[in-house]
């Protein structure tokens, strides 16, 4: 997956010292007995592009809307670059939103809609105008400045959200769903002026989705959410690369796992027997572990290499047949049954498949990989 | 281009339905009443003339009589009944929306368990008779009724209030008559309105009640509209209420039909009075609307 910021962004959660923007501190949101969101301390810093992810249900809408004020938090705090915010009303909150249904009004034309804001606040009319005026160059809608939302389509519709959001130029931007309602094409070129806006306008934005490549395109950091907890907070890469837990593997991306346990713990590896793969397997791992730990190992599909012969007593080596071939056009997903039963997915860029020998149904493989490309989890 | 030749034929009939109702049964008899208003009255039954008079041999010739019309632009007791109706009318509407509108508000803003028992009860005099419930509010007006006797008994008062007979009375029986037909329209725009546009409002720093005034009032309009019409083009007419609760200076046009018709039986002075009150109510929405197609037209 590809990353859309032409620059390495700058890593302020890697400077302890600098204040958050956004602190968030053990909030709980309860619902009756149901805990949307159960005790999250959070820090997001200036500038970021900072996505909440997760499936339907993990409380990363309930979070985006305590950040908003439209859910007091049932215990914990918020805090808004230094200030507690957890018992102020959204309409005397620094942040905006953009909604999942764009919740324009529908008897005030684009104009006015974006001015709506600057008039709460008292604006002269004059520095309003010109406001307006820009929020509409920034979004590329001028013509449309006097239509009503009705003779807009949805992705005009969109455009004039956000710039009804951005126009009080608050700190912090909060998105639902910003991309959910358009269609795929539209979806992608849009991802791209986003982040464009949001690097020129150094707006902090906080995006709710539960769009996985969404989230990994766009963002600087992602909180991968389940069942009102965090599971995982990394930059896209990061999180990718090296999930921390089964569920943050299994989330992103396709994923095989072994279990297995440690036999054998170096400096800068680890040694798993796994009997399900028949295998012992090698990763490069940091964390330290105890021999006889029961851990899990992660392998992207994509990770995975077709070997030509088995090399003696190494690890990170599976024979096995193939199943299934899926044929995606850039890629072909093969599914390979190890002789114990397991099945392990690998997949292949049709470039080096039809090059070489192609893979064909049945076919007796050997599969391999190196020690750097797969990671361990311990929960 | 006519529109109905595209439109299929099933669907042309079901139209037809609700065109032919109107024409059988307002149409038509508005024609009646035109007819009517321009003849002349005479002692008989019906009493008035013919429009179409045979002469002799088969000659025929339509008299126009515009006397009746000429009567009611020249006699002050009709411009004055006209001017009591629309001061009734337009006065009872707005009490009915500034008790209709609080009442909806809170209805369409209850939980939703709360909703149709509050509806219900909103609904449920419309189970008991027109005229039992208008009698029920002499019972409860008049100088011993209900009401005088309970403010005595508190000891509130030392008199009886003078309220029945008096236009006070009138305004009571209209707006308690009148107000679910406010309530009603009002429930079903409010009950639609989507609720993030009042986060949306909130979030870009509008306050509550600003929120109200600039989202929720301006979205319900279709709502007041209706109810507003509901409410006052029946009570311009209306004659059953001024007629049991107001007193003889409570002057409408609904009462003074009644009587031309019935008391004084000039038909065609009560006929050129319904026609000038359909006029006078049609027209005022015929500009309504023409200007809002303007409106809108402008914006597109």
């Amino acid at each position: 997956m590809t990353n859309v910021r032409q620059f390495k962004p700058e890593e302020p959660w890697q400077a302890p010292e600098g204040e958050p923007i956004v602190r968030i501190d053990n909030v709980t949101k309860r619902f009756g007995a149901f805990y949307a969101v159960d005790d999250i301390s959070l820090n997001i810093h200036q500038g970021e592009f900072f996505s909440l992810l997760g499936s339907s249900g993990c409380g990363k809408t309930t979070l985006l809307r305590m950040l908003a004020g439209f859910e007091t938090p049932t215990s914990g705090h918020i805090y808004i670059d230094g200030q507690d915010v957890t018992n102020i009303p959204a309409y005397e909150r620094p942040v905006n939103m953009m909604f999942q249904s764009y919740a324009l009004f529908p008897h005030m034309n684009v104009a006015d809609n974006i001015a709506f804001g600057l008039k709460q606040e008292g604006m002269p009319r004059a520095e309003r105008e010109a406001r307006v005026a820009e929020m509409l160059a920034l979004v590329q809608i001028e013509p449309l400045a006097k239509r009503k939302p009705h003779q807009l389509s949805g992705g005009q519709r969109q455009r004039v959200a956000l710039a009804r959001a951005l126009a009080k130029h608050p700190k912090i931007l909060l998105l639902d769903e910003p991309l959910g309602a358009l269609d795929k094409k539209l979806r992608e070129q849009t991802q791209f002026e986003l982040v464009n806006i949001q690097e020129r306008l150094g707006i902090t934005f906080i995006v709710v989705t539960h769009d996985q490549e969404e989230a990994m395109t766009m963002s600087s950091r992602i909180a991968l959410m389940h069942e009102g907890r965090i599971e995982q907070v990394d930059p896209p890469r990061r999180l990718y690369e090296f999930p921390s837990t089964r569920y943050a593997a299994g989330f992103i991306g396709s994923v095989n796992l072994f279990d297995g346990y440690v036999i054998q713990q170096d400096d800068d590896q680890v040694l798993i027997q796994c009997d399900e793969a028949d295998s012992q397997l090698l990763v490069r791992h940091s964390q330290p572990l105890i021999p006889g730990m029961e851990v899990t190992v992660a392998l992207r599909p994509e990770k995975i290499r077709v070997l030509n012969r088995l090399e003696e007593e190494a690890p990170n080596q599976l024979r096995g047949q193939i199943k299934e071939i899926a044929y995606l056009g850039d890629v072909s997903i093969y599914h390979v049954e190890l002789p114990g039963g397991k099945r392990v997915q690998f997949t292949q860029s049709n470039i080096q498949a039809l090059a070489e020998q192609p893979l064909t149904w049945d076919e007796e493989i050997l599969l391999g990989w190196s020690a750097n490309s797969c990671g361990v989890l311990t929960e | 281009m006519k529109l109905s030749s595209h439109l299929p034929p099933a669907r042309n009939l079901i139209i037809a339905v609700p065109w032919f109702w109107l024409a059988l049964f307002f149409l038509l008899p508005f024609l009646f009443v035109l007819k009517i208003s321009l003849s002349e009255p005479v002692l008989a039954q019906p009493p008035y003339m013919d429009l179409i008079r045979e002469i002799e041999d088969g000659f025929v010739t339509i008299v126009v009589n515009f006397s009746n019309y000429q009567m009611l632009l020249e006699d002050s007791l009709y411009l004055s009944a006209l001017l009591g109706s629309l001061k009734i009318a337009t006065l009872s509407t707005l009490f009915c929306l500034l008790i209709g509108y609080p009442m909806a508000y809170a209805i369409a803003r209850s939980p939703a368990h709360w909703r149709l028992p509050l509806l219900m009860l909103i609904i449920l005099p419309f189970w008991t008779s027109f005229l039992i419930r208008i009698y029920a509010w002499i019972g409860i007006l008049k100088g011993n009724g209900l009401l005088n006797n309970l403010l005595m008994g508190l000891g509130l008062i030392d008199s009886p209030l003078e309220i029945m007979h008096t236009p006070i009375a009138v305004y009571i029986g209209v707006v308690y008559n009148y107000l679910p037909f406010v309530v009603l329209p009002l429930y079903a725009t409010l009950i639609r309105l989507d609720l993030t546009l009042l986060e949306a409002a909130a979030d870009l720093g509008c306050r509550p009640w600003k929120q109200f005034l600039l989202i929720t009032l301006p979205l319900s309009m279709p709502g007041v509209l209706a109810g507003a019409m509901l409410v006052f083009i029946p009570v311009m007419g209306e004659f059953v209420i001024p007629d049991l609760l107001g007193g003889p200076n409570t002057l409408m046009l609904g009462k003074l039909m009644w009587t031309e018709f019935f008391s004084n039986k000039d038909w065609p002075l009560a006929s050129s009075l319904a026609a000038l009150l359909l006029l006078a109510l049609i027209i005022p929405f015929v500009l309504l609307r023409h200007f809002e197609r303007r409106a809108e037209e402008a914006a597109t």
